[in-house]
């Protein structure tokens, strides 16, 4: 009946030592290494925060990564000293040498290890819920209330005014007032995608039919990063985009200014594109001030006072602009601006045009 | 060799499928709690849509129990033939056990009739709103059950007239009835939707 | 037959009463014989190869999307590519791998641990696994038209729209999923049936390894769960096809309704795809550690109620979708508190090794893992359970991560440890030892070279399903780490796969009971015979072979003197909570019919998914037609009676 089962080690316990020390480091340098914070390299960051409603939220996530890494440490401890632990008997234990047997009790370890889990894990239902509570609504009036309208594959950002002619559109940037909570309504133009600022707010999803709303307030001026985050397609990988947070008076001065209409162009390359541009890419994107008024794409009526292009894909330079035009697809492949094909001084002339769009 | 020790249990053992010890028996349960927790899901996509919805609903008006009403009738008084088939099937009488089969399977003939000429009469087509949707998908998941059910019947029919089942050997009739109760059942609660919530709703 | 009653005797198994067994129960070494089998047997070892080819091909899937990921703004896989790669990686693994492998042991184990000679629905056995089979194959098939399904395993609405979706993509995976559906439920009721019905006498509800309680729950779950995707995926294939408006916004339809009917029957779905795998670990452990399990009745409670707590908890997949903070409250506390069942099985499993006396194989190094692998997967899921985190976690590489070391950890470790602990029962040769340390080695340091770091990739904010991201984002390194693990991984399963070829080809004689193990299959040849044992047992204890070790004066189970029952093929049927014989059961000989019926129902799949409604009338046509010879009552199963009997019969 018996049967061999090849060769057993033995040294156990140094065999098996390693794991240990390998998880415990893994598990203290991936430690270190996130603790570092307010990493400007890793723009999606959400182990540091920087606005009240995300700052509500982090002592919760170190606390529930603290727990994780204290159980699993413990828990690899434990199990390591079970199997490792000095017994009586053979040196070497095989199947046959080691008969059944009943052993100890043993059911004092369930109800250690469930009576302790269970009381951290109540506890972190308690803390959970009282932080739902913290967070759900701003603890002052919102400053301002914008409308995001996500579209596959950027977002469509819409200011309101005191009267229509004050509000306005743009596109995949966001300004708000530092130190204000600001609230956006969210509303879906296709498909279910996710709005998310991590070092300002949890995500929520946009679900075309709803309107979900959020909240954020920014605690310091700076550049923080967004990104949608729920599958939305093939360019789901290339739709972030940019909230900025200005002190109040910049950011009176730049909605003043984002108000307004596109100024005609002065010099005469630039008018000359201006009428490509309502020619080729009215049908698509809008310039208030010009008959230009395509919904189906970015407002572009003040297209230089934004950072970057394609959705916080590609940062906006002369040269990226001027490449977009006629090579989106090779830079945001499937994205809804096609490859435009132009004679060469047509294509300089829409660039020097858009150029003067500040 | 036999070895019969005391300790062994010397009650004869019934053999074969009979009566409520066959496996058949247990595994209809178990289409039964699935085809009902499929009937359980397009109810909640009913309420669902309805609690979600803007503007009146049903559509086009609350909903006329004209011909529904006698169907819905209909139905459950067939679960009771068909009870009563099995009783004389049991006691051996394959002519009128038969016949009795046959008698519900006319009467859900009748039922399948009536609910084609309720959907005749709709005013509206399949897919434009959610009601819309929603009556013609879960009514015709039940009406499909329903013609499982005809099929199922006609075999009990063909297999009580070939004399197959008395007193002792019946677990394969019972079984199908279990089936055509099931139906039944699980048309009171779509009718109980369709057609009666709406006034409670109101 | 059509005796009504009959004693079942009692008698010693001899060599005679063997003979004849083997004679009834063989089935034909032909083609036919190979195609009609309806043996428990032949069918878990299918199930276990197909499964695994699934999990392969799965995992080439995976190491292509690892390659693309592994470096910044790359540009190996398109996008379209890349999202198929993706969606079907998820639908390899969470369909056509992880519960199929599980009902491959289960089917295998059931009859033999249960002292049973066949499940209870033997022909339904087979179709269960041929369905598995087409609708693997008829998913696959997309592929061959580069139209894989290409929406995620979760497909959400309105993406999976024919209007954002027009290509095919989305009916295969509808029609697919339930085409599958159908073979996972009878599965199910199969299992439960069986449960209830089809043991030794004397196994009482207690004394059922745990194996049993894990499929059982699953099944349980899965005959009340699976018509909800299904039916999911019914009403998208609608709104695809005939314009119905049940998620289309414009009409009123609601996506998240969608979301709800997914999420009701995912989340118990990936309890199913662990709890039997628990019980595969938890019967395993006592045996490798030489001592019963500690906490038998907690371990098996917290099975049933990890399932039960497990139906209330799918809107934690929802949390960032706008719902009310109070119903998402108590989703959250439910799903908090769903660990306390997680706990008892990890404590009364560490209890068992430590008061115990560990025999250190390659099958106990891999149960030793999955209880790590599965606690650091159940605390990254109570992270993501508090809802303020969630909101930051959900939709990252956190939750990637999260789901890996659930799957990996508490789904592939216990499989490829039941590979080296039952598949000498099933071949009757051991695996290599030396070859299994390298196996489990580079697993081990494989799945979390590659996903423990993953954990900081989705706290740094990397989101999931994309198919590149640029080099300012911080994620390059993480990324290159996790991939060279997957590949690790990747050589780890392959060395499993030599360690198989050669157990098979070259591997040491198992014998009946390598281990000393104290359960019942350990009572048969290895592998088992066709009618698993020549008389059917009667059971005493948890351990009817471990009595004499244990010194269980009280308890005396018989394994080699039991029933006989050699009337063409039957078994003993018994009460449910306490296993007092009450019927012999007369089981079906093989057949073809399940696969006729599986290809006349893949045919009607086909039918639907190219709209030739004249192949899905005839299709249904030949459905019918199968299904009448199945069903028709046949004498010598008592299911009617004889035509000596009817002759008589008068009205």
């Amino acid at each position: 009946m018996t049967a061999r089962q090849g060769p057993l080690p033995t040294a156990g316990p140094m065999r098996a030592r390693p794991p240990r020390l390998l998880l415990l480091a893994g598990v203290s340098a991936c430690l270190l290494a996130a603790a570092n914070p307010a990493r400007a390299d890793i723009p999606l960051n959400y182990l540091v925060s920087a606005g009240a409603r995300a700052n509500h939220i982090l002592p919760l996530t170190w606390g529930v990564s603290i727990i994780s890494v204290l159980v699993v440490i413990t828990l690899s401890g434990l199990l390591l000293w079970a199997i490792l632990r000095r017994r009586g008997g053979p040196p070497t234990r095989t199947f046959d040498n080691t008969p059944a047997s009943r052993g100890g009790d043993g059911l004092r370890w369930i109800s250690w290890g469930v009576g302790l889990s269970s009381i951290v894990l109540f506890a972190t239902v308690i803390w959970t819920i009282r932080t739902v509570a913290r967070v759900m609504e701003p603890d002052e009036e919102p400053a301002i209330t914008l409308e995001v309208i996500a579209h596959q594959w950027w977002w469509e950002v819409r200011y309101p005014g005191a009267m229509p002619s004050q509000g306005f559109t743009t596109a995949n940037e966001i300004h708000i007032p530092v130190g204000q909570p600001v609230r956006i309504r969210l509303k879906g133009a296709d498909v279910i995608h996710s709005f998310w600022v991590p070092l300002l707010a949890g995500k929520t999803d946009v679900i075309p039919g709803t309107v979900n709303t959020t909240w954020m307030t920014a605690d310091a001026p700076g550049t923080y990063r967004g990104q949608c985050t729920e599958y939305c397609g093939v360019e789901h990988a290339n739709m972030g985009f940019l909230v900025i947070a200005q002190p109040r008076p910049e950011f009176d001065a730049w909605r003043r200014a984002q108000a307004s209409s596109a100024a005609p162009p002065a010099r005469p390359r630039a008018r000359e594109g201006e009428a490509h541009f309502k020619a080729r890419c009215g049908a698509c994107h809008s310039v208030r001030g010009t008959g230009a008024g395509g919904r189906v794409g970015p407002d572009l009526t003040h297209l230089m006072s934004r950072q970057t292009l394609a959705a916080a894909t590609i940062p906006n330079t002369p040269d990226t602009l001027a490449r977009w035009i006629i090579h989106a697809q090779d830079m945001k492949p499937r994205s809804l601006m096609p490859n435009i094909r132009m004679p060469e001084d047509e294509h300089a002339a829409i660039t020097a045009y858009l150029q003067t769009l500040e | 060799m036999t070895d019969d020790t005391a300790d062994t249990p010397r009650v004869p053992l019934p053999v074969g499928t009979t009566g409520t010890s066959a496996n058949g028996w247990y595994g209809m349960w178990g289409l039964v709690a699935t085809e009902g927790s499929l009937f359980g899901f397009l109810l909640f996509g009913y309420y669902y849509l309805l609690f979600h919805n803007t503007g009146p609903w049903p559509p086009d008006g609350l909903p006329s129990l004209r011909i529904s009403g006698p169907g819905t009738l209909i139905l459950l008084a067939s679960s009771g033939v068909i009870w009563w088939a099995e009783h004389h099937v049991r006691k051996g009488r394959r002519a009128v056990g038969a016949l009795i089969v046959a008698l519900t399977l006319a009467m859900g003939v009748v039922f399948v009739a009536l609910q084609l000429k309720e959907w005749a009469g709709r005013p509206f087509a399949f897919g434009g709103t959610p009601y819309s949707s929603l009556y013609f998908t879960i009514t015709g998941f039940h009406m499909a059950h329903v013609v499982v059910g005809l099929l199922v019947l006609l075999a009990l029919l063909v297999w009580t007239a070939l004399g197959y089942f008395d007193g002792r050997r019946n677990a394969v009739f019972r079984i199908g009835a279990l089936y055509w109760h099931f139906v039944d059942v699980v048309w009171l609660f779509v009718f109980s939707t369709f057609y009666l919530s709406p006034y409670l709703l109101r | 037959m059509t005796e009504q009653r009959r004693v079942a005797h009692i008698v010693h198994d001899n060599a005679a009463l063997a003979d004849h067994l083997h004679a009834l129960w063989e089935r034909p070494h032909t083609l036919v014989g190979w195609l009609s089998s309806t043996d428990h047997k032949d069918i878990g070892r299918r199930y276990l190869v197909t499964a695994f080819a699934f999990l392969l091909l799965g995992g080439l899937e995976a190491l292509a999307l690892r390659l693309q990921l592994a470096k910044p703004d790359s540009t190996l896989l398109p996008p379209e590519a890349y999202d198929q790669m993706f969606t079907m990686h998820g639908v390899s693994m969470i369909f056509l791998y992880a519960q199929p492998i599980l009902s491959g042991f289960a089917n295998f184990l059931w009859p033999l641990v249960l002292g049973a000679r066949d499940m209870a629905f033997p022909r339904l056995n087979a179709l269960s696994y041929w369905i598995f089979l087409c609708a693997g194959i008829f998913i696959y098939s997309s592929f061959l038209i580069g139209a894989a399904p290409n929406d995620g395993w979760f497909n959400y609405v309105p993406y999976a729209a024919r209007e954002y979706n027009p290509g095919p993509n989305m009916d295969f995976m509808s029609l697919g999923i339930i085409f599958l559906g159908i073979s996972t439920t009878i599965g199910a009721i199969n299992f439960v049936v069986t449960w209830m019905r089809h043991r030794a006498p004397g196994m009482s509800i207690n004394r059922l390894p745990i194996i049993v309680w894990g499929t059982l729950t699953a099944s349980a779950a899965n005959i009340v769960v699976i018509p909800a995707v299904s039916l999911a995926f019914f009403l998208l294939w609608l709104d695809r096809q005939f314009n119905t408006s049940f998620f289309a916004v414009e009409a009123g339809g609601q996506p998240l309704l969608w979301q709800h009917l997914f999420w009701i029957f995912g989340h118990p779905w990936v309890y199913a795809l662990v709890l039997p795998a628990i019980g595969l670990s938890a019967d395993a452990i006592p045996v490798l550690a030489r001592r019963p399990l500690v906490g038998y009745t907690p371990v098996a409670l917290a099975t049933v109620s990890t399932m039960a707590i497990g139906f209330g908890v799918w809107v934690h997949h929802m949390f960032a979708t706008g719902l009310p903070g109070l119903s998402l409250s108590f989703f959250s506390g439910a799903s908090i508190l769903i660990a306390i069942p997680s706990a008892v099985t990890v404590f009364a499993l560490i209890a068992t090794i430590f008061s115990g006396k560990p025999v250190i194989n390659t099958a106990f190094l891999f149960f030793a893992a999955f209880i790590i692998l599965f606690v650091i997967g159940g605390v990254s899921g109570f992270m993501t359970a508090a809802i303020p985190v969630d909101w930051q976690l959900t939709d990252t590489y956190f939750v990637v991560a999260h789901i890996h070391y659930v799957l990996i950890g508490i789904n592939v470790f216990p499989v490829v440890g039941s590979l080296y602990f039952w598949l000498p029962k099933m071949t009757g040769r051991m695996l290599g030892e030396r070859l299994g340390r390298w196996n489990f080695w580079l697993m081990f340091a494989g799945v979390n070279i590659a996903f423990l770091p993953m954990h900081l990739t989705g706290l740094w904010g990397m989101p999931r399903r994309i198919y590149t991201y640029h080099a300012g984002m911080g994620w390059s390194a993480l990324n290159m780490i996790t991939t060279v693990g997957a590949f690790i991984f990747a050589v780890g399963v392959l060395l499993l796969l030599v360690n198989i070829a050669l157990s098979l080809k070259v591997g040491a004689k198992a014998g009946p009971n390598p281990w000393r193990a104290g359960t019942l299959e350990w009572a048969t040849t290895s592998p088992p015979q066709p009618y698993n044992f020549v008389v059917i047992p009667t059971i005493a204890s948890r351990h009817p072979l471990w009595e004499e070790d244990l010194n269980d004066t009280r308890h005396r189970s018989h394994v080699h003197r039991g029933y006989e029952l050699s009337d063409h093929h039957e078994t003993i049927g018994t009460t449910t909570v306490d296993a007092v014989p009450d019927i012999i059961l007369k089981m079906p000989s093989p057949s073809l019919t399940p696969l006729l019926l599986a290809l006349a129902l893949s045919a009607l799949f086909v039918g639907l998914l190219l709209h030739a409604w004249w192949v899905v009338g005839a299709a249904g046509a030949a459905i019918l037609a199968v299904l009448a010879a199945w069903l028709w009552p046949q004498a010598h199963l008592g299911e009617r009676l004889e035509e000596s009997e009817t002759a008589g019969a008068g009205s």
